[in-house]
């Protein structure tokens, strides 16, 4: 008898179990091979490609327009940041310069962009550690951010509102004044948050120390964004390489110090704060000017098209044989608000894009995965993989 | 970047061929001084690229040299970006750098997955992001965009099946060599 319990004994193995990819918490479809010890972690090895949708192949078989509305799909919480992105590439390739209006829209709508996703990262995030209201509250406040999208493009989400050469549309009237009413009524929303979360036990016990990721190992992974910032680096391409009018604006880059989960989460907070008083100056400096550049490398107004043979050949040809590129190649990252979100092409003087490789922010995150839940229990792969905002769009492509 | 580090980059490194694109830089090393290149560039005072932030893959189909793959590096104390590529001939294998950057694991996945190109010494030479069973490297440029097989499941026998794609209307790619 002693000798067959010793037997089963000798047979414990770690227990291997599935996360997902169906769990509500994977935030998406994250297919997480676990393996335990008791409820302690000791190996977990992400399966991705679930939502593998051959984006970057599919791009090398559209023109450089064509291929805009792919970026909104990449992130789809942070969709206007990519088509950014895109668009800066292009121009960049082309040499091209951007009239200042369509510049400054463009800064509004990256913050708006900014704001939206963190209150995704935050409030999803809570949801996943068990607060649900936080949840709620950030849904509704995405649901006016969302209709801003809307009176821009006509889309909630999918706007491909920015693109190659300026933007596609001028803003609606009012629609100022209604971003001036969000900005200032939007701070008490965040202030609520944060009353329901910073200062609460239970999250505090759930986040601090949780998944810390330490100034060195930030970089090893090549982190970017609020996960680098969060372990102290203070990193920002807004910063470090302006583009647009990044570099008349002033704000801060708040960084954090323990590089754990909440400081993570108190640094989405902060970003947040400094998106609206971003959009604030923004508003003040925006003048009357045209919103695209030059006439041959984007669609003529609507105007044009009814009124001159010459807007009608640019209006078709602008749609159906797109813009050529010259040759050349270019890596352009952005600050989108998950990290640098890079793109990288070649053209080779044909409307189709050679190759375009995308730099997701999130596959750089994720494969860290493994080292951020070693060793913590099983509930705290759920905080981890929330504090490092996951979509599975962008990291599948 | 200016002209003294590139002066300094040609002294130290066994460059290849420089390229200029506009404000960026991209070094061409051969194959089997990739890691040597990426060790100096990442642990040099001088350069300090610590930080890797891509690897990508590109296939020029007609050329001997069909695959390039290109490093994209990133030194947050200097502030700047550096390319780093290599060509392989069809067969060739390169060399996994996944000792020098831990991040490099997935995107060298990622390159073996849609490209093919085998990475020596990497320690777990999965596919990343295609499926399980996946038969060939799609984004390769002699790879159909609407692939071999199409899968669906099938109700009758309760189970996912792959069959050889069927296309009611070939697939079109216009071109626009327009006369105009």
């Amino acid at each position: 008898m002693l000798k067959k319990k010793d037997l089963l004994l000798n047979k414990i193995r770690n227990f291997t179990i599935n996360f997902g990819p169906q769990h509500p918490a994977a935030h998406g479809v994250l297919r997480l091979v676990l393996e335990l010890q008791g409820e302690v972690v000791k190996y977990a090895d992400p399966h991705i490609g679930l939502l593998h949708r051959g984006t970057e192949k599919l791009i090398e078989h559209k023109t450089y327009l064509q291929a805009l509305p792919y970026f909104d799909r990449l992130d789809y919480v942070s969709m206007m940041a990519q088509e950014h992105t895109f668009s800066v590439a292009i121009e960049r390739l082309l040499n091209l310069a951007i009239p200042r209006r369509a510049q400054i829209i463009r800064v509004i709508f990256l913050e708006i962009t900014r704001i939206l996703n963190h209150l995704l990262a935050v409030g999803c995030h809570a949801m996943d550690v068990g607060a649900m209201t936080p949840f709620l509250w950030s849904f509704e406040e995405r649901e006016k951010l969302m209709e801003f999208y809307e009176r821009v493009s006509g889309a909630r989400m999918h706007a491909a509102y920015i693109r190659p050469g300026g933007i596609s549309l001028d803003i609606p009237r009012n629609l100022l004044d209604d971003i001036h009413y969000f900005i200032n009524t939007f701070g008490v929303r965040l202030n609520e948050i944060e009353e329901m979360l910073t200062t609460n036990r239970i999250w505090k016990e759930r986040l601090v120390q949780i998944g810390v990721i330490s100034y060195k190992q930030a970089i090893d992974w090549g982190f970017s964004g609020v996960m680098l910032r969060g372990s102290g680096i203070p990193w920002d391409l807004r910063k470090n390489t302006p583009y647009e009018i990044y570099n008349e604006l002033q704000f801060n880059i708040p960084i954090g110090k323990q590089g754990d989960c909440f400081d993570r989460y108190k640094l989405r907070i902060e970003e947040m704060r400094e998106s609206l008083n971003i959009i604030y100056q923004a508003i003040e400096l925006l003048e009357e000017g045209p919103i695209k550049s030059h006439p041959k490398l984007t669609n003529p107004a609507r105007i044009e098209s009814k009124i001159s043979m010459e807007g009608v050949i640019q209006h078709f040809k602008y749609f159906t044989e797109n813009i050529k590129v010259p040759v050349g190649e270019t890596y352009v990252g952005t600050e989108a608000p998950k990290g640098e979100f890079g793109v990288y092409i070649l053209s080779n003087d044909t409307e189709i894009p050679y190759r375009c490789k995308i730099k997701a922010p999130g596959f750089g995150h994720l494969q860290a995965l493994n080292d951020m839940v070693v060793g913590h229990l099983i509930a705290d792969v759920v905080t981890i993989i929330g504090t490092q905002d996951i979509v599975f769009g962008e990291i599948d492509r | 970047m200016n002209k003294e580090s590139i002066v300094l980059f040609r002294a130290t490194l066994p460059v290849l061929l420089f390229q200029r694109f506009v404000n960026e830089t991209a070094l061409i090393v051969l194959a089997r001084n990739l890691i040597a290149t990426l060790k100096i560039l990442k642990k040099s005072m001088l350069f300090q690229f610590n930080l890797l932030t891509a690897i990508s893959g590109v296939d020029y189909y007609n050329s001997d040299y069909r695959f390039n793959v290109t490093y994209e590096l990133l030194s947050l104390k200097y502030n700047l970006r550096i390319r780093v590529k290599i060509f392989l001939q069809p067969l060739e294998s390169v060399n996994s750098i996944v000792m020098l950057f831990k991040n490099a694991n997935w995107w060298e996945r990622e390159v073996w997955d849609l490209f093919g190109i085998f990475f020596n010494n990497h320690p777990d030479l999965r596919r990343i992001l295609l499926d399980y069973g996946f038969e060939g490297h799609p984004m390769r440029k002699d790879y159909p965009v609407y692939g071999y097989t199409e899968i669906f499941y099938d109700i009758s026998d309760k189970r996912i099946r792959v069959i050889p794609i069927e296309l009611a209307q070939e697939y079109r790619a216009f071109s626009f060599d327009t006369p105009w």
